[in-house]
């Protein structure tokens, strides 16, 4: 016997690892097969289009969560940022402000507010999970004070092109969704940024002693949150025509849970985008299902949890050393 | 013939790719030290943790005393009384001494609710006492030092009436002289019939204290020898399975001007008023005790803690290192003392663990440019014979030794001007070892200055132009290297030789 211990064996196939990968393809597939059995509506082109669309807003929010959650972060806030950002473009908008500038504006403020959160968790060293929900419960309580409770309707048509516009068939919603994927799949993948992003999740101290500027990259990171935040409410107030006080409420929560359903671990350093895409669209054809079947609004929240629940499970089944 | 305490029977074990351990049969008895060497990767620890019930063998027979014993989880190996004392201590920090002996288990009041803190104290005094150890069991495991918090260990396994203990590398993280201690214990629970094993990298303590020595290679036991009967030689050509003619190969690089001057650095109580300077070409060794500062002067040196007081010139220069950033950019590298705290991304790939500093170079506008990383990641894997099967594979499934060189090539990259490197060799297999220490004389002859922090005199005396001493955050004396004996290190890291 002369086999080093170290070599892999060349026969068998390594389940998990496969699970791993294609697993949630799997789980979309056999979604999807069932409820075109159960729904002739399901596969209809408009249903699907619909799907998507309904998806870009947390699709968007997601991407920023997932970086976060990628460093061992959390963004609860994401819902109040996309919130204040909204209700002040909307308002400034109807006061006639150029739609360029407000589009700025919104990402402006959707930036300086995810820089907040960064220095608080870097500089005051409160743990990301306590600064986060503090902003969530500042950026609200702005809202409403901002709005004095009312919502603002009636935006300008040329705002409004980018929840209710098209690129041929596709809706300007997705088209925007697939870019801000895109990009950030590739500043995920091929930069610098991106590599150091795994790093500080997967190991903070080592990155630091590796001459990773940690703070500023969480910096970073937080107000990239914040800004994909700040560009959902935008697409979310084009569609709706209207800027609501409590719009985004509770979006956190979707983008957490397509993030976690993608496979990204809460611990940091391992997982990645394509994930959260799958998990996107996952979380949003279940919605589609429901909502297809006439089920009660109110089983959704529940059978999301479960969800939930069931992707982590899975994730520990097939990957016990995970955290 | 003594009946065997321990029996392991045609033991198997593999993991997804790795055959870990391979038809394993073995036996230990009662009052006895069995040494279990082997390179790391050999399958040591795997074997132990079957033992210890950390997860089951996938094929094999367990005897315990005659008895075919079933351990399917580490309680249940607790219950045999089978104790593993484990590389990563596994005491809570924020707890006592007695709470962390009978965690879990604590002595109740009558009512049963609550826990009966006096009875609990005196149980665990008694126990104190009976090793023979000093501390409190009212103290802090957080106020306690590495080797005292082994020596907890200890006593919780045999607070548990243990017939088996299993030390996984003990030493590892101890001075000498907590060593001695150790060694004392464990002698006396020899005597007392219990059965240890031993797992360990140093040759000398493995000759001074096992009675029989295992050794593993590959995932097999390659053979099972009194210890009377080996020479260090011997074991090391069994471990490695080839020859091997020089523990420390020492090349002879020529020593140019001064790279580094540190004059009074003070930071805290941990490091007061230590001067020395290093030169291009000379690998200067520090040693001393755990705790007496050695990592703080590196860390200082590297802008990982914060000066108080003092100058540090590079190159003729003052220079003020506020992060390790700004240090890695002046040229100054760090191998950290804990590889897997501060050191590794386990996560991560190979490639990215390797060539993390690389990116600051080799790339555009942000971009890094793969393809060049690539090219000199096999490049590395290569000249520091890495075993790795590709650049993606999680640097996690990697043994000890060809971890630190993924770490080693990281530093290698940036081609720094003083490279520190704190335990290179701790925990790592002879061979490693050996390409370490080889490795780090050609880039002294390259021009680097070379600061390495070790435990090991040996390590220190083989490898060392020059010798610095420290003790409780003083360097307390400087040694050429032919002046320098294991004695007069040793004297001046315990205090009982004035400053030199």
């Amino acid at each position: 016997m002369t086999t080093r211990a170290a070599q892999p064996r060349p026969e068998g196939v390594n389940w998990s690892v496969l699970l791993q990968r294609f697993g949630l393809a799997l789980v979309y597939a056999a979604l999807a097969v069932g409820l075109s059995l159960l729904s002739d509506r399901f596969l209809t082109v408009s249903n699907q289009v619909n799907i998507f669309r309904q998806a870009t807003i947390n699709g968007i929010v997601a991407v920023g969560m997932t970086l976060v959650i990628l460093t061992a972060g959390i963004d609860l806030s994401v819902g109040s940022i996309l919130a204040l950002s909204a209700v002040i473009t909307a308002d400034l908008l109807k006061q006639g402000l150029p739609v360029p500038l407000g589009i700025l504006l919104a990402l402006g403020i959707g930036a300086l507010m995810g820089m907040v959160n960064g220095l608080m968790i870097t500089r005051g060293n409160i743990p990301p999970f306590i600064a986060t929900l503090g902003m969530l419960t500042v950026g609200r309580g702005l809202t409403l004070m901002y709005t004095q409770g009312k919502p603002f309707t009636g935006l300008p048509d040329a705002f409004r092109f980018i929840g209710t516009a098209s690129l041929g068939p596709v809706p300007m919603p997705i088209v925007v969704a697939v870019i801000v994927f895109v990009l950030a799949a590739i500043v995920l993948n091929r930069t610098r940024f991106g590599e150091y992003v795994y790093l500080i999740g997967d190991n903070p101290v080592a990155a630091r002693l590796a001459g990773v500027n940690t703070r500023q990259m969480i910096v970073l990171v937080y107000m990239i949150s914040g800004v994909c935040a700040a560009l959902a409410g935008l697409i979310l107030i084009a569609r709706l025509d209207s800027a609501q006080p409590v719009i985004g409420a509770g979006y956190e929560f979707n983008a957490i849970a397509a993030v976690v359903v993608g496979g990204t671990s809460f611990s940091g350093g391992e997982g990645g985008l394509l994930g959260t895409l799958l998990g996107t669209i996952l979380i949003e054809t279940l919605n589609n299902g429901l909502n297809l079947l006439n089920v009660s609004p109110l089983w959704e929240q529940v059978v999301k949890g479960v969800v939930i629940a069931l992707a982590l499970l899975f994730y520990k089944a097939i990957n016990p050393t995970r955290k | 013939m003594t009946p065997s305490r321990l029996q392991l029977e045609h033991i198997v074990k593999s993991f997804p790719g790795v055959l870990a351990v391979q038809d394993v049969s073995l036996e230990a008895y009662p009052g006895e030290i069995l040494a279990l060497a082997g390179e790391n990767g050999a399958g040591k620890s795997t074997l132990m943790n079957i033992l210890s019930g950390s997860f089951p063998a996938d094929s094999g027979k367990i005897w315990l005393d005659g008895v075919e014993v079933n351990i399917t989880s580490p309680r249940r190996a607790q219950e045999l009384g089978i104790a593993m004392i484990h590389q990563e201590l596994a005491l809570i920090p924020q707890m006592t001494v007695a709470q962390n002996i009978f965690l879990g288990r604590e002595p109740r009041l009558a009512a049963g609710l609550l826990v009966d803190t006096k009875k609990m104290v005196i149980q665990a005094q008694a126990l104190i006492d009976q090793l023979g150890l000093d501390f409190p069991v009212t103290a802090l495991i957080s106020d306690l030092s590495i080797a005292q918090r082994q020596m907890v260990e200890i006593a919780k396994a045999i607070s548990f009436q243990s017939r088996v203990i299993i030390l996984d590398e003990p030493t590892s993280a101890l001075s000498e002289r907590e060593s001695d201690i150790l060694f004392a214990l464990m002698r006396s629970l020899r005597e007392q019939g219990v059965t240890l094993i031993y797992i360990s990298h140093r040759m000398e303590e493995i000759f001074n204290l096992s009675d029989r020595v295992a050794v593993m290679r590959d995932g097999q036991l390659v053979g099972v020898t009194p210890t009377k009967d080996l020479t260090i030689q011997t074991v090391v050509q069994m471990m490695v399975g080839r020859e091997l003619k020089d523990f420390f190969p020492k090349k002879q690089a020529e020593i140019g001007d001064v790279i580094l001057d540190a004059r009074e650095l003070r930071s805290g109580k941990r490091v007061r008023d230590v001067s020395f300077s290093l030169r291009r070409g000379e690998i200067v060794g520090l040693a001393g005790l755990v705790g007496s500062g050695r990592t703080e002067v590196a860390r200082i040196l590297f802008g990982a803690d914060p000066l108080d007081h003092g100058e540090i010139k590079l190159a003729g220069r003052i220079v003020h290192l506020h992060s390790p950033e700004e240090a890695i950019r002046l040229g100054i590298g760090l191998v950290t003392e804990d590889r897997k705290a501060q050191g590794l991304f386990l996560g991560q790939s190979v490639r990215s663990n390797a060539s993390v500093l690389l990116f600051e170079k080799l790339a555009q506008l942000g971009f890094i440019l793969y393809s060049k990383v690539d090219a000199w990641m096999r490049g590395a894997v290569t000249q520091l014979t890495i075993r790795t099967p590709n650049l993606e594979q999680k640097v996690r499934n990697l043994s000890g030794g060809n971890q630190q060189k993924v770490i080693i090539a990281r530093w290698l990259a940036v081609n720094p001007q003083v490279l520190i490197l704190d335990e290179p060799t701790r925990g790592i297999d002879v061979a490693s070892k050996a390409e370490i220490h080889t490795l780090m004389s050609e880039l002294a002859a390259k021009g680097m200055a070379i600061l390495m922090i070790s435990s090991e005199l040996p390590e220190i005396l083989g490898v060392s132009d020059r010798i610095l001493v420290m003790r409780e955050g003083r360097l307390m004396a400087e040694f050429s290297r032919a002046e320098a004996s294991q004695d007069r290190i040793m004297q001046a890291a315990t205090g009982q030789l004035a400053a030199g």
